[in-house]
Parts: C-alpha cells; sequence; structure tokens
C-alpha cells in the first residue's frame, strides 16, 4: 500500500437489497474493503454471481452502498449526490447509444459536457484513429461487429480522460482472439497515461496478464476480498505470449489455489438453490 | 414493382366483381326479388366514381375535405403532443405514475366515442368538439406506447449517459426521447385512424360541415353512393396521412437496423 492518498478507496462497503416477495434480505457484499492506487491497474476476480458488479457500481456512485465509505482521491463520495465525476466506466452490456453514429456516440460525453461541436467531433476524430476505428465514425452500432462495438465504447469512455477507468468484465462477450487483440489495445492505451484502473472479470488468466495487483473475491453472498497477490511481470506486456512464462503459471497456480475453494462453494450453493 | 401490380390488381378485381354483382340485369338475381335491389343497397362503383369526379370538378368537396382534415391533423397533433408529455412524465415519475394510475385505466376503458354529444354541447357544433373527440382517442394510444416505450429503455445505457456527465435533462432528449421514439412511430400510425373516426363520428353527430356531414346527408336520402363515395374518399386521405406519418419515420429512425441490412463489417 502506498502512503500517498489512494485514487479509489472502498472502507467497509456492505450492499444489502431487500428480499424478493418479502424474503430474507440479501447481502451482496459484506465489509468490503478496497484500494486502488494512483496509476495503479486492479483486477478482481472471484466466482460468478459473487457481487463484483456490485462494488464496481458503488464505486461508480451508481449504487449507494448500505454502509461504509467510498473515497476518491481523499474525496468522500456522498450518495445521493451523482455519480463518481472523475471515472469512466466500461460496462459489460452494450450500452452505446444505437440512434447515435459511431462518431457521434464518441463525443456523447462532450457533449453533455457542453464542449464546442467541432472542437468535440476533432478530438472524436482523434479517439476513433487511436482505437482502430477511423473511417468508421459514420456507422451505426448495428453496422459494427461485436469488437469494433467494444472499441468504439472504450473511446467513448477515454475521450473524457477519467482519472480512474472501472471496467465490468468489457471483453467477456468476444471470442478469444479478438479478445486477446483487445487486451493489448487497452494495455497500450493504459502505458500511456497510466490512469488508475479497476478492472473486473471472471478470468484469471486476463486478471494476472493485465493487472498490477490481483484481488480475489469469496464466493456470495457477503462477498469481500479474501486475497490479494501483486503482479510483478515485467512491462510492456503481450497478453498472448506471457501467459506462456514460468513467472505467469507460478503465480497463475498460486492464485487459483486461493481462488479454488470459492468457485466450488459457489458451485455448490448454486446446484443447492 | 411486382408487389405493386398485384395490389393494383386486387383493386381491380375487387371493383370489377362489386360492379358485376350490382349492375342490374348483368347477371341472374340470387338473392334478391328485382334487378335493381343489389343496386341500391351496395352502390354501383361507376356511379360511385362519378359522384367523386363531380365533387372534385365542381369543387364542392374541398370545403368539406379541408373541415375534416383539418379537425383529424388538429386531433392528431394536440393528442399526440399531449401523450408524449403525460407519458414521459408519469414514466419518469413513479408517484405520479402510481397516483394517476386507476384514472388512467379508467379513461382507457371508458368507450370514448360517448363523450361526442357531451364535447358537442361543450365545444358546439363547430370544429372545436370533433377535435375534442380526437384528442382523446388519440391520447391514449400515444400516450401507453410512450410510457412503455420510456419503461423499456435500457438501464445500462442510462447508467452509461450517467457516467458520461449527462444531467437529467440531457438524459431525457438524448436518452429516453429518441429511445421511445420507435414505440412512439409505432402508435402514430394508429393515431392517424383514430384521428379520422374522432372527426368523422363528430360530424356524424352533428355538424353542418365535413366529410361525415356528406355521409350524414347521402345516408338520409338513401343515396348509397354518395356514401360510398365518401367512404372511399376519406380512405384515401387516411392513407395519405399515414404515408405522410411513414414518410418521417423513416428520416427519423434511420438509425434503426433493417432485416435485409447485411454490411456488417
Amino acid at each position: 500500500m502506498t502512503a500517498t492518498t489512494p485514487a479509489l478507496a472502498l472502507d467497509d462497503i456492505t450492499c444489502r437489497f431487500a428480499g424478493r416477495d418479502s424474503g430474507a434480505p440479501y447481502t451482496a457484499v459484506a465489509n468490503a474493503t478496497l484500494r486502488v492506487g494512483e496509476g495503479e491497474f486492479v483486477s478482481v476476480v472471484g466466482p460468478t454471481g459473487c457481487g463484483k458488479s456490485t462494488l464496481l457500481n458503488v464505486a461508480a456512485g451508481l449504487l449507494a452502498p448500505s454502509s461504509g465509505i467510498v473515497s476518491v482521491f481523499g474525496q468522500r463520495l456522498m450518495p445521493g449526490q451523482g455519480v463518481n465525476r472523475r471515472a469512466g466506466y466500461m460496462f459489460q452490456a452494450d450500452a452505446l447509444m444505437p440512434w447515435r453514429t459511431g462518431i457521434e456516440n464518441v463525443v456523447a460525453g462532450l457533449d453533455f459536457r457542453g464542449v464546442p461541436r467541432g472542437e468535440a467531433r476533432q478530438q472524436g476524430e482523434a479517439w476513433l484513429r487511436r482505437v482502430g476505428l477511423a473511417g468508421f465514425g459514420d456507422r451505426y452500432p448495428h453496422q459494427m461487429s461485436g469488437g469494433m462495438r467494444k472499441r468504439l465504447a472504450l473511446a467513448q469512455t477515454l475521450i473524457m480522460r477519467p482519472d480512474i477507468l472501472l471496467m465490468d468484465e468489457p471483453f467477456s462477450a468476444l471470442d478469444v482472439q479478438t479478445r486477446q487483440l483487445m487486451e493489448n489495445e487497452l494495455l497500450a492505451l493504459w502505458a500511456e497515461d497510466r490512469k488508475s484502473v479497476l478492472f473486473i472479470t471472471h478470468d484469471l488468466e486476463e486478471a494476472i496478464a493485465l493487472s498490477d495487483r490481483v484481488v480475489v473475491l469469496s464466493a456470495g453472498p457477503g462477498t469481500r476480498p479474501i486475497g490479494d497477490f501483486r503482479i510483478d511481470l515485467p512491462r510492456p506486456r503481450d497478453v498472448s505470449e506471457i501467459r506462456m512464462t514460468p513467472a505467469f503459471l507460478t503465480l497463475h497456480r498460486e492464485i487459483w489455489s486461493a481462488m479454488k475453494e470459492e468457485v466450488l462453494k459457489a458451485y455448490e450453493r448454486q446446484k443447492a438453490a | 414493382m411486382r408487389l405493386r401490380a398485384l395490389q393494383i390488381l386486387i383493386l381491380g378485381l375487387l371493383i370489377a366483381l362489386w360492379y358485376l354483382l350490382t349492375k342490374p340485369g348483368l347477371i341472374p338475381n340470387f338473392y334478391f326479388e328485382q334487378d335493381n335491389r343489389a343496386a341500391f343497397f351496395f352502390g354501383e362503383p361507376q356511379k360511385v366514381f362519378q359522384v367523386i369526379v363531380d365533387w372534385f370538378v365542381s369543387g364542392e368537396i374541398f370545403g368539406h375535405l379541408w373541415i375534416t382534415l383539418l379537425e383529424t391533423a388538429l386531433g392528431f397533433v394536440i393528442g399526440s403532443v399531449f401523450g408524449l408529455g403525460v407519458g414521459l412524465w408519469l414514466a419518469l415519475s413513479k408517484t405520479a405514475s402510481a397516483v394517476m394510475d386507476p384514472y388512467i385505466k379508467g379513461f382507457n376503458s371508458m368507450p370514448r366515442v360517448v363523450l361526442a354529444p357531451i364535447f358537442a354541447v361543450w365545444f358546439g357544433l363547430g370544429i372545436w368538439s370533433k377535435v375534442a373527440l380526437g384528442v382523446t382517442l388519440v391520447f391514449f394510444v400515444v400516450f401507453f406506447n410512450v410510457y412503455q416505450g420510456v419503461r423499456e429503455v435500457s438501464p445500462t445505457l442510462i447508467a452509461n449517459a450517467r457516467m458520461l456527465g449527462a444531467s437529467q435533462r440531457q438524459l431525457l432528449r438524448s436518452i429516453y426521447l429518441p429511445s421511445a421514439m420507435s414505440w412512439v412511430f409505432a402508435s402514430l400510425h394508429n393515431a392517424v385512424g383514430l384521428a379520422f373516426v374522432g372527426a368523422v363520428v363528430g360530424e356524424y353527430l352533428g355538424s353542418a360541415h365535413g366529410v361525415g356531414y356528406l355521409i350524414l346527408q347521402a345516408e338520409g336520402t338513401f343515396d348509397v353512393n354518395t356514401v360510398f363515395a365518401g367512404i372511399l374518399v376519406l380512405t384515401v386521405f387516411a392513407l395519405v396521412l399515414d404515408g405522410l406519418v411513414g414518410v418521417i419515420e423513416g428520416r427519423l429512425m434511420t438509425w434503426q437496423p433493417r432485416a435485409s441490412d447485411t454490411e456488417k463489417v
């Protein structure tokens, strides 16, 4: 843990949801504490349905925790005062506006901020080039492939130059090849200005290949971090090659042994339900 | 092109059949006892067309048509705007929608055409009683579609726009409205027809102008040909208005994927 103020700090977060049909309330996240340092790439892995997205929504200010404190660069994020202004969020599901063309989607955030049209367009074109979509700006999302839509979403988020990037399994819907390409592109973009990243995934290999630190969550309900592993693999990395290195495999074995029990627990619970 | 030809063929066949069955003495009677009875009850196509041509040549129809179209257009526009506004308001405010729920359901299940005589008393026999009837019919169709449309907006889309810094007003303009638009246009096609129903039924119940008034008068003198002529003219204009809505829809909804669209890259 660095001595400076972390970019994002979740302190003792608990999220309880009212039970369906007057059933018992469901505690998705219990007493979770998590820190992301400035310029640090942190991945959170955990079994399916363990409340990873809940944690991320809390960090984004989209969801108020039942108890606990969220701080952004030392400032407390008050519930009911809107979203986390310093964060960009990349969603798991498609979040592009289908009625806007590629370029209009990319500049949406600048529009909302009131940036003049011409200037926004210029920046938008530049970002389309950076994510490899130059010349596709006048296409609608439904005319693009899954990989192109993800790149568009990435440009849409990054154009706002957020200090913290929150990513919720952004590449889980892509095929393996496209996914590794996107992971490399993400690392290249991230290396340019090293923002803080909180990356949620269920894929341990993806987590290790991308991150500086991997946090393992326990099986739900009452999810909380149970392991914290520093990934000191050299950068820049190539995600498809680094998977073969002995150092990667050692880390994978170590983290998997911590995770395995939780995955099995989650599986048993789902079978029982 | 082929499609259009087939459509016109069906129209031609229907008119031919109509002519065949109603022309006195053309084919032996199989239902009516006298030759001219079929023509009396169902009119004759050539005479119906003659009436229509006379209307347009003499210019007699234009005043009536103008009134009916004006009533329709006003009913349509006012009803749609109200439907859109109230639909947005109730869809976005949980409390308001919970409070208004029984009233909306009540007004919707009421057979609103029975309001026509009351509107005639309130607004007189001029165009406004017809407009009012059209508004009550159009409002609910548009309202329910907008309400549904806004409710079905993807929560991810809203969350994404909020993270990108959209204010409430910007959310309304760039997420809720465009998202509800495809529902709105689906309802506008129905609404055009209902606005016509409002105008014509209103005229039918009491007026001094309009195509509904022409039909009412012709019916009073058992002039079936004129009744059919009025119905045909109304149908054609309803089709034209529906086409106009379609054109506007096509302009505004270019982003929607079409079934034949295969140019993915």
